[in-house]
């Protein structure tokens, strides 16, 4: 049957079974790859997006449960301002190797720098420990959210 | 990897060989080429005797400078150093390098460490730090030539500064992108001068990476973000038991998913074809499958080290043979003999496995990201029956390659697939296919013995490694006389031992299950299993590890300067707190010396905790010193999740592993701080994508030896064995 969902603010109608992953409708059906497939089972946080503002493994995620809930992925966290500062921050601290998990973890550290401005070591572990990387970029990672963490002044001043 | 025995810090022939062609490119720019033949042996490499270019400069009218390169883009960082040497001595801008992926060609596109198109072993920086300079160099040469010639001056008098040619003396300007048409007539240089390295601008600085931007913003595009207009997506099931068939299958209830298209069935696998991968897996879950396991039904790990255990009790071929081991042994004051394994390990990229193909009859297309491009069109030309010249290959971003992308194993099996179909198709293996389905590293089963005088230095020293070759499957010509030059690489370690023996025994595991190149290759096995031995010669010898390790390196100051630095880092010999134990590795492989000080705790259920380690590398001259703190951070991550979790085992012929529950991965909270300290150095470069890898496991498991007694021997570590409650 057709589902409406609402992805980065704007409404799509598909067609599939309502047991279909949230992934695969964003990847397969819209087209939107910059979520990625790692393991079919919440396990490495590739497929991270956001719902409503909270992470959500995209992978495990029926589309017949998003309801409206608002769908923000990484194509448009940009536009949120954790979003925004995560991002810079990841480039700032050059922490992308292959890039392939960096989607889902910039989606998670998005997520968690919205609703913890200043998250400690714990706070990082807890909210980024859902997510593989095997290129091993964590120790950046932190670096990065610790980065983006900083009060806006800190940041403009930087440059 | 094997490379390093061949070339063991680069070759300083490179320049002398290097050939240079000029042309005019399609819309009127510059175009060069740079040949650089073989420096393996010439019979081994793809090429014959005619020109044959490695890369391809091109700098077009607007000024945009291109480099085709054969090397890919796997998180390494190849995209940045390439273009760095090239900007380097052409004078421009790194912004102003474009990097185009190279189609595939064995002729056009070699790896002159290896001798075809592949990236691998660690030898992209050391393969084309002369050639791509050279290349840049001969550019600017030209270039201001050509403007010289214009203004009527001496070309001497002229210089070079962001894409343009300058004479200071008269303050005239002209754009490379004003004179590549004039510049491509002319004969290309055949001496040029490289830039004095204390002039270097860009190479040696730590430099962003070219292909960061999209990739936090999800607009790079991996071989699995290929879209193909009218393409469908398959997904994969194997038989499960290693070399077995498909009996038969019941596709009825899977032909009834919404989104299924079609059922495909191969000799071995079935595909299931659908508009998403959602239904493409529910469709697959859906099929009633009977499986023919064959020959290895019964098969076990257990069976497999019983086999490694039997053939290691006879020698093997002879890699190295310093004095007399015998002799040297009879008279020892100490004997000591150790068993060292390492499981079988998979690599789990964090992409999947997967394959875009549309097979027409006129041709094949495939978008694939692959380490071994030109294999890729070989295949698919065997599969399809077309000739090589109608395979098209697209090269992608990897998703990781660490070795599994040097097999093209799934590429051939999306052609057989998509040869059964009329559209493209985009078949991508679940995170469980992935792993049972691997080509994996093998299991190395490895016997030490050592033996020392009456104060405790070793006089002789044997490794005898037993184990499936890789090369012999992969590089037959390189397997000569019984020996895998990689399976031994390293196996003597840095140190200097009168007495040397090191010998190989190959020993095959049954068909089908395939043993391939792992990060790090042979140099992480052989570190392990030396770096460990020679902890024990020091604990035998009642002497600190790094001062007995220190003794034997007088012929080696690189390989004592790297052990000092990290030593006088991690403050070696300082007291730690009761619960952290130090351990020392060092290593040397693929051009680069590292030591790596690992501190480590463990928990009473036995889990060790790895909190600190400290690095130290000398890679010789920098490229990009951001981008070696970077991969030796990951190095270490990668080498840890393998030492603390990795193994593949095998039961009733299957890998019982599946997904990260089963094959975990080490996540942010496990990762220790590590610290990298790069060794100033002048020396030619050394590769830096898997040394990292090779050097964290033995410090580990000499830190676990100094904080409990308990000496491992074996991979993974064995919590059981380090349990206190």
């Amino acid at each position: 049957m057709a589902f409406d969902i609402k992805i980065n603010g704007t409404s799509h109608s598909v067609d599939v079974d309502g047991d279909t992953p949230l992934l695969w409708v964003l990847r397969d059906v819209l087209g939107m790859t910059g979520t990625k497939f790692g393991c079919g089972m919440a396990l490495c946080g590739a497929c991270t997006v956001h719902q409503d503002g909270t992470a959500i493994r995209s992978c495990i995620t029926p589309i017949e449960s998003v309801g409206t809930g608002e769908i923000t992925t990484i194509e448009a966290v940009g536009q949120t301002e954790a979003g925004q500062k995560i991002q810079k921050a990841w480039l700032d601290v050059e922490v992308v190797q292959c890039g392939y998990c960096q989607s889902g973890q910039i989606m998670s550290a998005s997520a968690l720098l919205a609703g913890n401005p200043h998250p400690t070591d714990g706070d990082i572990d807890d909210a980024m420990s859902g997510n593989i990387c095997r290129c091993g970029t964590y120790v950046r990672i932190r670096e990065a959210i610790k980065q983006a963490a900083q009060p806006a002044a800190t940041n403009e001043r930087r440059g | 990897m094997i490379l390093d025995r061949i070339f063991p810090a680069g070759d300083q022939n490179v320049s002398r060989r290097t050939v240079l062609s000029v042309g005019l490119a399609v819309g009127g720019g510059l175009l060069l080429g740079i040949g650089i033949p073989a420096l393996v042996d010439e019979a081994l490499a793809a090429d014959d005797k005619s020109f044959s270019p490695n890369a391809f400069v091109r700098i077009d009218p607007d000024g945009q400078v291109t480099l085709i390169v054969c090397q890919v883009e796997m998180g390494q960082g190849t995209y940045t150093s390439m273009p760095m040497l090239i900007a380097e001595e052409l004078g421009v801008d790194l912004a102003q390098v474009h990097v185009e992926h190279a189609p595939p060609d064995d002729k056009l596109y070699s790896n002159p460490l290896i001798g075809f198109q592949v990236t691998g072993g660690s030898t992209s920086v050391r393969g084309f730090w002369k050639p791509l300079r050279i290349a840049g160099a001969a550019a600017r040469t030209m270039l201001v030539a050509t403007a010289a010639q214009a203004w009527k001056v001496d070309a001497a008098s002229c210089h070079v500064e962001k894409g343009t040619v300058i004479h200071a003396a008269t303050g005239r300007r002209l754009a490379y992108g004003a004179l590549v048409a004039q510049a491509a007539k002319q004969t290309p240089p055949t001496d040029v001068a490289l830039k004095d390295p204390k002039d270097f601008t860009l190479v040696g600085k730590p430099v962003k990476r070219t292909d960061t931007a999209d990739k936090v913003n999800g607009k790079a595009e991996y071989g699995i973000d290929v879209k193909i207009p009218g393409m469908k997506i398959a997904t994969v099931a194997a038989c499960p038991v290693i070399g077995g068939k498909l009996a038969s299958v019941d596709d009825s209830k899977a032909k009834a998913v919404k989104g299924v298209r079609e059922i495909v069935r191969l000799d071995n696998a079935v595909a299931v074809i659908a508009d998403h991968m959602g239904a493409a897996k529910k469709g697959l879950e859906a099929l009633v499958i009977t499986w023919d396991g064959g020959a290895n039904a019964k098969y076990s790990t257990a069976d497999l080290v019983a086999q490694l255990a039997d053939a290691a009790k006879k020698p093997g071929a002879v890699a190295q043979q310093d004095g007399d081991v015998g002799a040297a042994m009879a008279g020892a004051a100490t004997k000591i003999e150790a068993v060292y394994e390492m499981p079988l390990l998979a690599h789990t990229t964090m992409e999947p496995m997967n394959c875009t193909v549309h097979v027409r009859a006129d041709g094949c297309e495939i978008w694939v990201g692959t380490q071994v491009l030109s294999r890729a069109q070989a295949t698919a030309a065997a599969v399809t029956g077309l000739p090589l010249d109608k395979v098209k290959v697209h090269n992608h971003l990897l998703g990781g390659g660490f070795g599994r992308r040097l097999d093209i194993d799934g590429v051939t099996q999306a052609v057989q697939i998509a040869k059964q179909v009329a559209y493209p198709v985009k078949v991508v293996w679940t995170r469980e296919e992935d792993v049972q389905h691997d080509v994996y590293r093998p299991y190395y089963y490895d016997l030490l013995s050592a033996g020392l005088d009456g104060k405790g230095a070793p006089v002789a020293f044997s490794h005898r490694v037993v184990a499936s070759s890789i090369l012999a499957r992969w590089a037959p010509p390189f397997f000569k006389n019984g020996l895998d030059i990689d399976a031994v690489d390293g196996a003597a370690g840095p140190y200097g031992v009168p007495n040397v023996l090191v010998d190989y025994v190959r020993q095959e595991p049954p068909a089908g299950l395939t043993t391939g190149w792992w990060r790090g290759v042979g140099v992480t096995h052989n570190a392990f299993m030396v770096e460990g031995f020679i902890d024990e010669l020091a604990v035998a010898a009642r002497q600190d590890p790094v001062a007995y390790r220190r003794a034997l390196l007088d012929k080696n100051l690189r390989a004592r300067g790297v052990l000092d630095l990290a030593a006088d880092k991690a403050g070696w010999g300082k007291p730690l707190p009761g619960d952290v134990g130090r351990g020392v590795s060092l290593v040397f492989g693929f051009g680069t010396y590292i030591a790596q000080v690992a501190e480590v705790s463990v928990g009473k259920d036995g889990r060790v905790k790895v909190q600190r380690v400290v690095c130290a590398v000398d890679c010789g001259r920098q490229v990009n010193p951001d981008t070696i703190r970077a991969q030796m951070q990951g190095g270490v991550i990668y080498g840890l999740t393998a030492a603390l979790y990795g193994e593949i085992t095998l039961r009733d012929g299957r890998v019982e592993q599946g997904n990260f529950d089963s094959y975990p991965a080490l996540r942010i909270d496990e990762a220790p701080t590590i610290e990298v300290h790069i060794v100033d150095s002048q020396e030619e470069p050394g590769g830096m994508g898997e040394p990292g890898t090779a050097t964290i496991a033995p410090a580990v498991v000499n830190a676990v030896y100094a904080l409990t007694g308990k000496r491992l021997r074996k991979l993974p570590i064995d919590t059981s064995q380090l349990k206190s409650a």
